[in-house]
């Protein structure tokens, strides 16, 4: 059964679709609801749930890290099996490894914190588009501003400073891909009022909070792009309800949205002039006995 | 005779390997022999508190600066505070006192967990930002060596408040109040409410403000596992047991004004032991009493209420244990993703829960309905009198619907 193609197809159909995966949802959900007695497990069940989305996270997190330095935890590489267990004694039988331990990770997230700073000196001398661009640019993401070119960081993170002259011109379009932007970073993004593409796409440190914050862009926004965030949820997802204007939204490759086929049409059903770009509908459907692929070679059915 | 004798002679058999069972377990039990001589051993090496005659390593410590009677949420992030403001490692020594291991009755994991900026004193909207910048930042704050980051599975949805012609003013100067302090909160017209939500029915409500960042809902227990797991690596030292007893002494002092007042100091608390008239007293500098809804029986244990009635000495602590319900129902043609936590002008509320179409609601009874709190008992009719009627008036879709579990948090309310 094919995707509709306009959103005026959607409708019905998704009231056919939604009922299937919404049955499955609300039995895992109840599943661990109705066991609510012995609470312990429950709780473990519920807490135990979002450890394949954590299983993700922590790597990307400690991607430019090594040995000493990394979260260890839920995931290890496969050939630092021996060090991290190594690494795990000396942490629990002197202070001063854990110590080390423990500075190291909070210097990573000071590193964050560091490059999602905001620049109040260029926002005084040259407004506050230039400034949201020049954050942008330091990040490694690219920025348009409307009628111009794409201005964009070479390869050594080096970009042109002759956008300091746009002072009036709004900024359209920004592509903050891959970039380390957090809740304070979105400080600069959102002082951009007539933003209308934003992208998004794989922020490491992008999550459900950041997303509530989108509602200041409400006006303006057109097109927003989430793909491959590691830390996006659908409760993330459920306050896009006040981007009124978006035409086109991207929400594919979540991996922390527990039901994906589930959650697009609810945000579809959320969001209803948009055209939501996603994963696959069908994915969370068990196939019915009359639908299942026959295969005619074989003597016996599938 | 032969038959007396063979009796003997097997009982002394079993005598014989009563005692070998007595000596400590069969010889095939190695694992078990090896884990209780390091246990024995660590107890007499220094560190440990050593008792020579009898095993007291299930009990807390003789001493200890600081004692948290309670160990949910708010006596752990006591703890966590303590320990985190210390200027020297191991300045401070915390001692944290639970009664129930499981938390099976305690507030925090029964909560319905939502966090919200709308409050009429500035106060609370301050202390409500500070959580909720705590919560976001949870991953740096509780982040502990080699455990995977807590995802608190936040909601950020807000809480939308509905007011009748009756609360509009007070609704209008609070939001005001909200805004000064920095929350992000924005009032709504009728119309504009059913410009944004189409399933609610506006009759009745006048005015209505709605959280726009920063509110919503999470789950308390992950918070609840990540303090303990933070507090444990910091150093602080758990205990199981129930707090019976303080031990205080009182002096006549006199004020920088002259006037006389007693000074009450509590020097011990006894901590008593699960299932065991067995108590450890331990000498302490401060106690804090983080109950929770028993509170009020830990301030009279100090004797806090205990004077004449008029005088501070005689105020009791006003924090009794009260009862909710909380429902847990399945409506098909529910409100969607979108729905943020509605509280109605009557008081009754609702949330959305997961993806499937459930929902999550209750309402606060009245002073005179209040429900006895000593039986645990859950009242279905409540639900269809007192619950249900407003919530089906205030959102249609609500007409149909089939509850699914009734939950009785006790939760602990100032009176």
């Amino acid at each position: 059964m094919a995707a509709p193609r306009t959103v005026g197809d959607r409708s019905s159909w998704n009231l056919q679709n939604r009922s299937l995966l919404a049955a499955s949802a609300f039995r895992t959900s109840l599943g661990d609801q109705a066991s609510k007695g012995p609470r312990l497990q429950a709780q473990f069940l519920l807490s135990s749930l979002p450890n394949k989305s954590l299983r993700l996270v922590v790597p990307i997190w400690n991607r430019s890290t090594r040995g000493i330095r990394g979260l260890g935890g839920a995931v290890a590489p496969e050939g630092n099996q021996k060090k991290r267990t190594l690494l795990q004694f000396l942490s629990d039988h002197f202070y001063d490894v854990m110590a080390l331990r423990e500075f190291l990770l909070r210097m990573q997230m000071l590193k964050v914190h560091q490059k999602n700073r905001a620049f109040p000196h260029i926002e005084e001398k040259h407004g506050p588009y230039i400034a949201g661009a020049f954050f942008i640019l330091k990040q490694g993401g690219a920025v348009k501003f409307r009628d111009k070119e794409w201005v964009r960081p070479n390869e050594r993170g080096h970009f042109s400073l002759e956008f300091l002259q746009f002072q009036a011109v709004p900024v359209e379009a920004v592509d903050a891909s891959g970039c380390n932007i957090n809740y304070e970073g979105l400080n600069s993004l959102l002082a951009l009022k007539e933003l209308r593409s934003l992208s998004l796409r794989c922020c490491p440190h992008l999550d459900d909070w950041c997303l509530s914050r989108l509602h200041s862009l409400a006006n303006s926004l057109e097109e927003l792009s989430l793909a491959g965030c590691p830390r996006i949820s659908e409760r993330g997802l459920a306050c896009l309800h006040h981007l009124q204007n978006l035409r086109r939204l991207d929400i594919s490759d979540l991996p922390a949205v527990s039901n994906p086929g589930l959650t697009q049409i609810l945000v579809e059903e959320m969001l209803p002039n948009c055209e939501v770009v996603g994963t696959n509908w069908a994915e969370g459907l068990k196939l019915g006995p009359e639908e299942q692929p026959q295969d005619t070679a074989s003597p016996v059915p599938a | 005779m032969l038959r007396r004798a063979l009796q003997l002679g097997w009982s002394r058999g079993l005598f014989i390997r009563r005692l070998g069972t007595r000596r400590g377990g069969s010889s095939l039990d190695w694992d078990g022999n090896i884990s209780e001589i390091k246990k024995k051993i660590q107890s007499f090496l220094p560190g440990g508190t050593w008792n020579p005659l009898y095993d007291t390593s299930h009990l807390p410590p003789e001493q200890s600066d600081v004692v948290i009677v309670g160990g949910g949420v708010l006596g752990l992030s006591v703890a966590y505070w303590l320990k985190k403001l210390e200027k020297i490692q191991g300045g401070i020594r915390v001692l944290v006192v639970e009664r129930d291991h499981t938390y099976s009755q305690a507030s925090t994991g029964l909560s319905v967990g939502g966090i919200r900026q709308q409050f009429s004193l500035p106060e609370n909207i301050q202390l409500s930002l500070f959580s909720v910048s705590f919560l976001r930042n949870i991953n740096e704050h509780l982040a502990v060596v080699d455990a995977p980051p807590l995802d608190l599975q936040f909601n950020p949805s807000g809480y939308l408040f509905l007011a009748s012609e009756k609360g509009a003013a007070i609704m209008e100067s609070n939001v005001k109040v909200q805004r000064q302090e920095g929350a992000k909160v924005c009032l709504m017209s009728p119309e504009q409410l059913r410009n944004k939500f189409p399933w609610i029915n506006t009759e009745g409500v006048a005015l209505a403000s709605y959280g726009l960042e920063d509110e919503g809902w999470f789950d308390p227990w992950c918070l609840l596992q990540g303090l303990r797991r933070k507090v444990q690596s910091m150093g602080v030292l758990f205990c199981q047991g129930e707090v019976t007893r303080f031990t205080s002494s009182s002096d006549r002092m006199k004020t920088a004004s002259e006037k006389e007042v007693i000074l009450k100091r509590i020097h011990e608390v006894h901590v008593k032991m699960d299932n065991s008239l067995e108590y450890q007293p331990v000498e302490c500098a401060i106690v804090i009493n983080a109950a929770g809804a028993w509170s009020g029986q830990i301030a009279e244990l100090a004797g806090i209420g205990k004077g004449l009635p008029g005088t501070l000495q005689g105020t009791k602590l006003p924090v009794e244990p009260r009862k909710r319900y909380v429902y847990l129902w399945h409506c098909p043609q529910g409100p969607g993703l979108e729905a943020p936590l509605v509280i109605d002008s009557s008081g009754a509320y609702f949330r959305r829960e997961g993806l499937g179409n459930n929902y999550l609601g209750g309402r606060s009874p009245t002073e005179e309905e209040e429900p006895d709190p000593g039986n645990l008992e859950v009242d279905h009719d409540f639900f269809q009198d007192k619950v249900w009627p407003p919530l089906a008036q205030r959102v249609p879709a609500f007409e149909t619907l089939k509850v699914c579990l009734v939950e009785c948090p006790s939760a602990s309310a100032g009176t």
